[in-house]
């Protein structure tokens, strides 16, 4: 845990060992109760989001044939929006996750299925399963610390470019999804000759045809079908604002993931040797969960519990709800932090960040900085349970 | 053809997932039936027949279908005989004998969609006109039940012999039908056996079966049943050189338990692991973790459960065999891992 004590604080300094591992073991134990409890009632759950979904989609894209008619193309967009939105999140992210494989259904499994996004599901599945998820918040490693073009730690290196990028930031919300895809396709990498020519040729030609099957459908045949009943310009423009109101949301979901303040951020060599304690330690103190009703944890895929999401990728989004409080629990005896907030104030502190990192550290230090790093005392620490009797 | 046209405007969902809102039957990419009736038979039995969907093509009699349930939320596949006759809707029996024979026995209704895959296997009537001789015990009787229900009443030329082993006339899975059948036509004789009275037949000499059937060296012979009976059957025709004229239908399959083998197997186009002992196969190993393992028989003999080895040894467990050759397709369905496993899958 290097990287933690070159902070003004470290907020792991007070476990020992012996509490790391007795945190693995707890964890471990959680993870096993779901696993065991899983059964009909959640593969119930996802096939009602499928099943939602595809009804919101196939009502919304109707009612837009009569967009001509201005309340329909007011409901037929929103309705649109959020059928994408649910496609992305719960769906999409959650399945290729693996979160539903236990069911063998071949229709919902990580191997077979593909979303509505730019960015091809192999290609992110790659990027985002196995690079993000095995070094979050590693600096160096993971790439989504910023996604390459931005700086979001103090121990990132400050270049003059960085002054622009809550510009950049802004940009990416909107076209987020092709962000994603030129990201999974390793862009950065490639220019700085560090990809094979011959693997980003190959990938470049899916992530091609993927933008290009996802446009005809939204920007050509939707509208030109609309045509019919006068409604062209309409459906465009509809389908047009559902790509960006999702790429918006999504963006910012995953901003407050493992952007805002009070997020810890790792080097390179403090995961060498890592134990699954360490590994689980890492994964809470690197994300951030959002408060919120119960509509919106679905509408961010249930990533609002980003914390418990980050510790069991694969367990199934629907039970993320459930072992919050037993993760929050395990943080409260355990003294460390367990980052949470309302949207617009976890949005607020991640843009927070982004802007004042485009500065270097001695003008960000000036500009009044978010405390939320307060010491957490823990309440049950088993190293120092023990020590009476070992007296 | 028109379908796949229209998925410019479902991309990157196919139009059926979106006509399966409607119709769920009408997804020719994963075939199912609908139960129309469940029929108890003699104890832990039931005949459950199902109207088919888009997909499926009618059955020759003796073939047998995968049938896919979901139990606690997680699909499973077995295979079942079809016991209906050629030509009609398709019907299976099944002994409630573990998790998804029960489950089928216990759980069926009339409405509950069934997964299926299309009929298959070559236990087949010979194609002309042959005496027969049925050797069945247990549940092995279904697959004859629809190879009798289809030839005797429809072939005055046909003549059967069936001779069906259960422990007591209890459990004699469509006892009544078949003294009907036999009363009414000459061409089907039917001798039982009931195992817990009479003891199972004696194959170490040929005198047992001389007395239920004396020509059975001349007839065209089908055996279906537990493997011991399979196994004795065949070596009786093998001695008595008649081993082309049986037919044999396995049911299960005898596997090892080996306590040496096991080992960690790594599905390497799925990105998932798996730790195995010595008497879970690959499959088993692979379904646990969630991998989309093909499968069919999952006993064997289909060879529908082939993947590449890309590194590591396996053991075959009906021989102990053992196989390491890099790209070999390895049945996973009856082969365990010894040590760390690789599978390109
Ligand atoms: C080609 C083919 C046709 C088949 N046709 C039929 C059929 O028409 N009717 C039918 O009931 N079954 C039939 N089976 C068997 C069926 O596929 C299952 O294997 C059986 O239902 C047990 O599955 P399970 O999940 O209930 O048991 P599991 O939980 O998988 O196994 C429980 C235990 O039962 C044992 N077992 C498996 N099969 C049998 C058996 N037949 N008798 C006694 N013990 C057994 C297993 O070795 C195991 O120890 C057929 C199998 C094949 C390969
Ligand atoms: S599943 Fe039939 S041989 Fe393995």
């Amino acid at each position: 845990m290097t990287a933690l004590q070159k902070k003004d604080h470290n907020p792991v300094a007070h476990l020992t060992r012996e509490d790391i591992e007795s945190l693995g073991r707890e964890l471990d134990a959680v993870r096993a109760s779901v696993v065991e409890s899983r059964g009909t009632s959640d593969a119930a759950y996802i096939r009602r989001v499928i099943k939602t979904q595809r009804t919101l989609e196939l009502g919304s894209r109707a009612l837009l044939l009569a967009s001509r008619w201005k309340p329909a193309f007011v409901v037929g967009t929103i309705g649109l929006t959020v059928s994408k939105v649910l496609e992305n999140m719960e769906i999409g992210h959650n399945v290729m996750h693996g979160q539903w494989d236990w069911m063998r259904d071949p229709k919902i499994h990580s191997t077979t299925w593909e979303w509505d996004n730019a960015s091809p599901a192999d290609l992110w599945k790659h990027s985002h399963n196995e690079l993000h998820h095995t070094y979050t918040n590693v600096l160096g490693r993971d790439n989504d610390l910023g996604y390459g073009i931005m700086r979001v730690d103090e121990d990132q290196k400050w270049h003059p470019v960085y002054l622009g990028q809550p510009v950049w930031n802004f940009v990416n919300a909107c076209f987020f999804e092709y962000g994603i895809a030129a990201y999974d396709l390793e862009l950065g990498k490639y220019f700085a000759g560090r990809k094979d020519k011959a693997v980003f040729k190959r990938d470049a030609t899916k992530v091609v045809n993927k933008i290009r099957q996802q446009a005809t459908k939204d920007y050509v045949v939707h509208p030109a079908l609309a045509l019919l009943t006068g409604s062209a310009r309409r459906t465009l423009l509809a389908n047009y604002t559902a790509n960006l109101g999702r790429n918006l949301w999504t963006h910012s979901v995953i901003m407050c993931g493992h952007f805002p303040e009070g997020v810890e951020t790792f080097t390179k060599t403090s995961i060498d040797g890592e134990t699954r304690g360490d590994w689980y330690l890492r994964q809470m103190l690197g994300s951030a969960n959002i408060r919120g009703t119960k509509a919106m944890h679905i509408a961010t895929g249930n990533l609002s519990y980003q914390i418990e999401h980050h510790l069991f990728p694969d367990l199934p989004s629907n039970r993320y709800a459930e072992i919050a409080p037993q993760v929050r629990d395990l943080c409260e005896r355990y003294g460390l932090p367990y980052v949470t907030g309302s949207l617009p104030r976890q949005v607020a502190s991640a843009w927070g960040k982004v802007i004042r990192l485009s500065l270097p550290n001695h003008l960000a230090a000036r500009l009044k900085r978010p405390t939320r790093r307060t010491q957490v005392e823990p309440t049950a620490l088993p190293s120092r349970l023990r020590e009476p009797t070992a007296a | 053809m028109a379908l796949s046209a229209a998925s410019v405007f479902t991309a990157p969902r196919h139009p059926q997932d979106f006509l399966q809102l409607v119709n769920p039957l009408s997804s020719a990419r994963q075939l199912r039936g609908v139960v129309t009736s469940v029929t108890p038979e003699c104890s832990g039995s039931v005949t459950i027949a199902f109207r088919p969907g888009r997909g499926w093509h009618a059955h020759e009699a003796g073939q047998y279908a995968r049938i896919g349930v979901e139990i606690d939320g997680v699909r499973q596949w077995r295979s079942y005989s079809l016991s209906a006759p050629a030509g009609q809707d398709p019907a299976i029996t099944v002994t409630a004998v573990g998790r998804v024979s029960r489950h089928l026995v216990e759980s069926t209704r009339v409405g509950d969609v069934l997964f299926l895959a299309p009929p298959q296997g070559d236990f087949l009537l010979p194609t002309g006109p042959r005496p027969l001789l049925m050797l069945t015990a247990g549940s092995g009787i279904t697959p004859v039940m629809s190879m009798i229900r289809t030839l005797v009443p429809r072939r005055p030329d046909a003549d059967v012999v069936l001779i069906h082993s259960a422990r007591t006339p209890q459990d004699a899975l469509f006892r009544a039908e078949l003294a009907t059948l036999a009363a009414d036509h000459d061409g089907l004789h039917v001798a039982h056996r009931y195992t817990a009275t009479d003891g199972r037949i004696d194959f170490t000499s040929p005198a047992d079966l001389d007395a239920l059937c004396p020509d059975w060296r001349s007839r065209k012979a089908y055996v279906c049943g537990p493997a011991e009976l399979l196994d004795d059957a065949s070596q009786m025709w093998h001695d008595h050189h008649v081993a082309d004229a049986l037919s044999v239908e396995r049911f299960e399959t005898a596997l090892l338990t080996d306590a040496g083998a096991g080992g960690r197997v790594v599905f390497e186009k799925s990105d998932k692991e798996a730790v195995a002992d010595g008497s879970t196969t690959l499959l088993e190993a692979g379904e646990d973790a969630g991998v989309l393992m093909p499968h069919g028989c999952r006993m064997g003999i289909c060879r529908s459960c082939l993947v590449p080895l890309r590194a590591g040894q396996i053991k075959d467990l009906r021989t102990g065999e053992t196989h390491a050759d890099e790209g070999e397709l390895i049945q996973t369905c009856i082969s365990a891992p010894c040590g760390t496993v690789h599978l390109d899958v």
